[in-house]
């Protein structure tokens, strides 16, 4: 095996909101890793914590929210520990962030060469003027057409498409390790969508970025990631190479929501004159303040049994799994946390 | 602003047969750019221009596009929430826009509409019991308070929600369980079309099937027929009958479901389903990908509007507007390269 760098490390991470409703485990205990030129995929519904957990991995989360637990190492030092002065120094130099909206994450009064250059002054990784040019090299390689005028607009003179690629310009320009893109192509219409994509993928390749990919489309994750997280209510039930979640899915939400999902080329056809339903999971993502005891899946869970209804199921490796490389525990790669697959003291069923 | 003339519908291939129950015809609606010192509109959006389309009774028609298509103007020129600027529309052979405010308000009856965001659709401040009420309430259906309420609590337990949550306000809902307060409302005056602006793409994946599929039981039970306004094309696999594809406000195909999923003839048509991002690791990711960003309505390009991002862009296309010709029976499209349209190159 070649040498893979582990560029990040996430390990038991806890962000928690202390609100008038009580205390939401908005993220619980969830670890996972990404490699040098690796993406994982996050995957989950509303309310699942998939933005916590970006926002946490930055030590960005807005208060009243707060990491109370876990480690996140970025090639070996653990981010959590840090002081917020030393903080500052990793955020956008070595982790840099791609939101949902770039309409709202771009600053309306600065024209766009100036908000990309801006990380390379405030890193003092150039002088301004050195930064301007470089910023039009950048926008020229996420193929804004006429780059050198362009960045003399300001945002709300751009598409979203394009205001999109400043957004990764920007977040490129320091030569980030990670790159952490947050819903990137959500708010874009879908033939947009597939040239952000386009690009995510070239820049990743060659710029060897590690990118965490968080999303609620899982086309997107199918076509785009190497591993998947699966997050349901705050936690990962499931983690798998991207061909193995999408051939054999362990946990019966991952199941369900392989199955919920429309795509085309599904079987079409009225049969005897009635459309076919779409499999659906029944009920609704549960209220993070207010979760169900034991498997916070199980009120919807098909395959429902006592324990899920007593006890927390945690991510296990699945049988048969290698260990990690260098260490004698067994890797979460392909892991599950669900009763089906292991029994409540953690023995394979 | 001269258009080539979009008068012959599309009328499909079941010839002779009941005419149409929406029959949309070179609808337009352009919203006036104000620049003068005086306000006097000095350009227009171009927002829908010469759309003509048509729903059968009990049959669902998508209208697709992407953002700027014009697909939910269309909508609401239908539903006359909108003035269209020119055209017709007529629902069961009567022309809705001719109609005096009374008779339209009457015609409402027949035909309600479900909007995409539930959160902001719904008046906060009234309980659900009142919201899916107030219909009936203003077209005197029921005698009496009393038996409103039970024709609510039927409608309340056919969209697969509890009747006694009819005392509850909104926000109590989540955005599915809304999605079907949305529903029981616009079901509650037995319409027999249902414009649904995108009506599924606020919700979660695992809700939007429950709300796809009550949509479909509902079809089945009632006749209802759908104009479904989307702009994924997966969502709307399950649910449409056909399918029209709209591009910079104009219709640039028509025709089944099938057709259109497996013989896409418009290079739009083909590069939108392309796009669709397949969640199957094993399938093959080769795609044509779209140069360039949808132009503005404001100043649409000369010729076919899609040439400045078709993939098979020839030289008249940037000249002339392809005509909607129909390319088989039911099948309509607007593209200078697809034989019969007149201006298509020889030994294509």
């Amino acid at each position: 095996m070649g040498a893979v760098t582990r560029v990040l490390e996430v390990t038991n991470l806890a962000t928690h909101f202390d609100t008038p409703e009580g205390l939401v485990r908005a993220v619980d205990r969830v670890s996972f890793h990404v490699d040098e030129g690796e993406t994982i995929g996050l995957v989950g519904e509303s309310g699942c914590g998939k933005s916590i957990t970006a926002l946490s991995l930055l030590r960005l989360v807005p208060p009243p929210g707060r990491i109370v637990a876990g480690t996140i190492r970025y090639r070996g030092t653990d981010l959590t520990a840090l002081p917020e002065r030393e903080m500052r120094r990793y955020r956008g130099r070595h982790l840099a962030l791609v939101f949902q909206e770039p309409t709202t994450a771009l600053n309306p009064v600065l024209t766009v060469g100036y908000q990309i250059a801006e990380g390379l002054i405030v890193h003092k990784i150039m002088r301004r003027r050195e930064a301007l040019r470089e910023a039009v090299r950048l926008m020229d390689h996420v193929r804004i057409p006429d780059a050198a005028r362009r960045a003399r607009e300001y945002p709300h003179q751009m598409s979203g498409g394009m205001r999109q690629r400043v957004m990764i310009a920007m977040a490129l320009a320091c030569r980030p390790s990670v790159l952490i893109a947050d819903e990137p192509t959500t708010a874009l219409d879908v033939t947009i969508q597939a040239e952000i994509l386009d690009l995510l993928r070239r820049l990743k390749e060659e710029y060897r970025l590690a990118l965490i990919l968080i999303t609620h489309n899982l086309g997107i994750i199918a076509e785009t990631a190497d591993r998947i997280a699966v997050m349901y209510a705050g936690r990962i039930v499931e983690q798998a190479g991207v061909a193995d979640l999408f051939k054999t899915p362990r946990h019966p939400y991952t199941e369900g929501l392989l199955r919920s999902v429309p795509r085309l080329g599904g079987p079409t056809g009225a049969v005897g004159g009635r459309k076919p339903r779409l499999p659906a999971i029944e009920g609704s993502v549960p209220d993070l303040a207010a979760l169900p005891a034991g498997c916070a899946f199980h009120p919807r869970c098909p395959d429902v049994m006592d324990d899920c209804r007593m006890v927390e199921p945690l991510p296990l490796p699945l049988a048969g799994v290698a260990a990690m490389p260098g260490t004698d525990r067994p890797g979460l790669d392909r892991s599950v946390a669900c009763f089906k697959h292991h029994d409540v003291h953690g023995r394979p069923r | 602003m001269s258009a080539p003339d979009w008068a012959a519908p599309p009328t499909t291939g079941t010839g002779g047969a009941a005419p149409p129950l929406l029959q949309v015809e070179g609808l337009r609606k352009y919203f006036p750019i104000r620049r003068g010192f005086f306000g006097k509109p000095t350009s227009w959006v171009q927002a829908v221009d010469g759309v003509s389309i048509e729903v059968r009774a009990g049959e669902t028609l998508a209208l697709v596009g992407e953002s700027g298509s014009g697909k939910t103007t269309t909508g609401r020129c239908i539903l006359r929430l909108l003035d269209p600027t020119s055209g017709s529309v007529r629902f069961d052979g009567v022309d809705l826009l001719a109609l005096p405010p009374r008779a339209m308000r009457r015609m409402r009856r027949n035909i309600q509409v479900i909007f995409q965001d539930p959160y902001a659709s719904l008046n906060p401040r009234l309980r659900v019991g009142t919201i899916v009420r107030e219909p009936l309430e203003i077209h005197k259906i029921g005698a009496n308070r009393r038996e409103r309420d039970e024709m609510v609590a039927a409608l309340l337990r056919r969209v697969g929600l509890d009747p006694a949550m009819m005392r509850r306000y909104p926000h109590e809902f989540s955005g599915g369980q809304r999605q079907r307060i949305g529903v029981a409302r616009a079901l509650a005056l037995r319409p027999r079309l249902i414009v649904a602006d995108e009506p599924v793409s606020a919700l979660d994946v695992s809700v939007q099937a429950q709300v796809i599929n009550l949509l479909i039981d509902l079809q089945e039970e009632y006749g209802l027929a759908y104009l479904f306004i989307a702009h994924d094309l997966a969502v709307v696999e399950r649910i449409a009958d056909r399918m029209a594809v709209m591009y910079l406000g104009r219709i640039v195909e028509v025709g089944s479901r099938e057709e259109i999923l497996k013989n896409p003839l418009h290079p739009y048509t083909k590069a939108l389903l392309q796009a669709v991002p397949i969640p199957d690791p094993a399938r093959s990711r080769a795609r044509t990908v779209l140069r360039g960003d949808l132009p503005s309505p404001a100043d649409p390009p000369p010729g076919c509007r899609f040439h400045t991002r078709c993939p098979e862009v020839i030289e008249v296309c940037r000249r002339d507007d392809p005509p909607l010709v129909e390319a088989s029976p039911g099948h309509w499209v607007a593209c200078h390269l697809v034989p019969g349209t007149g201006s298509a190159r020889s030994g294509v």
